[in-house]
């Protein structure tokens, strides 16, 4: 009898526990959303003045935001696309063949793991300075290329680890070429490592403030349109666009992992 | 026979090693180690009265790294990074726990519902901590309407708001590696201390925490060499009176406009995560371990 309720004085002790860590990490966001409807209109937009919808209105008007929006979205997609490119095809090069300098490129991909975000900004920074390279976009896709590119690797290797050489000779030996058999049979084994470096990739590209803060020019990403006004005030607008962003990906997450939340699973 | 033989061997094995890793190469070798190494020539260099680098040997900035103003900042930063982690193990581990052990299919869910906050932006999040916290912010007005205040406590501008955002932003990768560390363990393990007699703490201390501290150890790494340079959180919460590293470098390569003492402070931060991933990989850490 003791022990029965002891352990349930422990189970509820650790429910607290972890509901307390989770409105920890929910806190500012539920913040952002609340923030969306307030109705105030004077700097520094944090006193609440009753509820309103105007700033999603306004939303539709500030039409440079919305870009900084798109701006970011562009970048993600595009360095998502390229990184997983070269990512993948350098975890498959880079486990089949053997080569001199292997092991440099291997430690050089350590490097945006571990390194403070900021030394890989101002090093990418002085080098478009020197070689006048302007900074924009083109600029901010090299580097979000550049950071993802390691983290694409990583996912596929570690699936390239568990993968069986034998089937690609056995395709060969059935006739397909080399390039059928790339794209019938390596890939398709390799699709849940390349997906998953992908997804990061992107993750880390839409996330990314301080690598972009240092190579941006005139293209301004949408965290770095916001820091603009961080000291004077960031308008609730900006809420608005994070809380329809966040209503978004929340949908295609149910959506996507819909079988999350079924009950039979 | 001899040149035939090699066109083959370039079709089935250089030409394909070539095309798959010719262009991580490139980008490797082009836009990290060369910029790495650009930056340690400029840390050598000193600036004309335009502000432009000129090319020529000096060991000026890190003479003057070596000020007591820096030494401070670089103190400052170091235990603002050494209180994050440990607020971090400490909220983490046990949390990771819960979670990792968890039974039902609520599992995946709860994993979930730490991975969705990081789908808004750090710095927008980090924001949303301010309007929460500033003077004529929700909790002030809370703490007033409540009666428990009459003015509004001040909570921004503070070492501890610093280190607030910082664990914010950072927990999770300490709770990822934790919750694989720990749902890897063998549930058997744990039976079998315990009838063997051990109690609770001692099955902790004695097989739990070493199985585990792989975790502990890439979650840490993980934490630490951020939090040094995450200038935007101590921008934001700490108003300049908590500035770390980053906050330095920032300031060189923007508004102070001296790069090769930026680059000298960079160099300093890159021989820090240096030292502590030699001593992560000699406490047996895996280098593949951090990177997922």
């Amino acid at each position: 009898m003791k022990r029965k309720k002891k352990a349930k004085r422990k189970k509820g002790l650790s429910f607290v526990f972890c509901a307390l860590v989770y409105l920890f990490l929910f806190l500012p966001i539920s913040v952002i959303v609340a923030n969306s409807f307030n109705a105030t209109t004077t700097k520094p937009y944090m006193s609440w003045k009753g509820f309103t919808f105007d700033w999603y209105i306004k939303l539709w008007e500030n039409s440079s935001l919305v870009d900084a929006f798109g701006t970011t979205m562009i970048i993600a997609i595009v360095s998502t696309l390229l990184a997983t490119v070269i990512g993948t095809l350098g975890a498959i090069g880079m486990y089949r063949y053997k080569f001199k300098g292997k092991a440099l490129i291997d430690g050089l991909l350590y490097i945006p793991v571990v390194i403070p975000e900021i030394v890989l900004g101002i090093s990418l920074l002085t080098i478009f300075a020197k070689i006048n390279i302007p900074r924009g976009m083109l600029t901010l896709i090299l580097a979000h290329v550049t950071f993802c590119i390691p983290f694409v690797i990583f996912n596929v290797r570690a699936r390239l680890s568990g993968y069986d050489n034998s089937i690609e000779e056995a395709s060969m030996d059935l006739g397909a070429n080399r390039l059928v058999t790339f794209f019938e049979i390596t890939l398709p084994v390799l699709a849940p490592g390349i997906l998953g470096g992908a997804l990061l990739a992107f993750t880390l590209s839409i996330d990314d403030v301080i690598i972009s803060y240092f190579v941006y020019g005139q293209t301004k990403t949408y965290p770095l349109k916001v820091m603009e006004s961080v000291k004077s005030g960031v308008a609730p607008d900006v809420n608005a666009l994070s809380t329809l962003v966040l209503i978004g990906t929340i949908l295609f997450v149910v959506l996507t992992q819909g079988d999350l939340f079924k009950k039979n699973r | 026979m001899a040149g035939k033989r090699s066109k083959h061997e370039f079709r089935a094995n250089t030409l394909p090693a070539l095309l798959t890793v010719g262009p991580v190469t490139l980008v490797m070798v082009l836009l990290i180690a060369v910029p790495l190494i650009y930056v340690a020539v400029m840390s050598f260099c000193s600036i004309d009265e335009f502000y432009n680098v000129t090319f020529d040997f000096t060991l000026e900035n890190y003479v003057r790294l070596a000020n007591t103003d820096y030494l401070k900042i670089y103190a400052q930063s170091l235990i603002i990074a050494f209180l994050t982690t440990i607020i971090c193990i400490l909220i983490g581990y046990p949390f990771s726990y819960i979670i990792a052990r968890t039974k039902s299919r609520k599992k995946r869910i709860l994993y979930m519902l730490v991975i969705i906050p990081f789908w808004t932006n750090s710095l927008i999040r980090i924001y949303g901590w301010r309007t929460f916290l500033g003077s004529s912010g929700l909790l002030n007005a809370l703490l007033i309407k409540l009666k428990i205040v009459s003015e509004p406590i001040e909570f921004l501008y503070k070492q501890g708001t610093t280190i607030l955002g910082m664990v914010y932003c950072l927990i999770p990768f300490m709770i990822l590696p934790l919750y694989t560390a720990i749902e890897k363990l063998d549930g058997s393990l744990l039976e079998a201390s315990s009838d063997l007699g051990a109690k609770p703490v001692n099955t902790f201390i004695e097989v739990i925490l070493p199985l585990t501290s792989g975790g502990i150890f890439s979650g840490s790494l993980m934490v630490f060499i951020p939090c040094l340079g995450y200038f935007f959180v101590s921008d934001i919460l700490g108003g300049g009176n908590s500035d770390v590293i980053g906050n330095l470098i920032e300031r060189q390569f923007q508004s102070g406009n001296n790069w090769p003492l930026g680059a000298a402070l960079s160099i300093i931060l890159i021989i820090v995560t240096l030292i502590l991933v030699k001593i992560y990989q000699k406490l047996g850490g895996d280098m593949d371990s951090l990177g997922v």
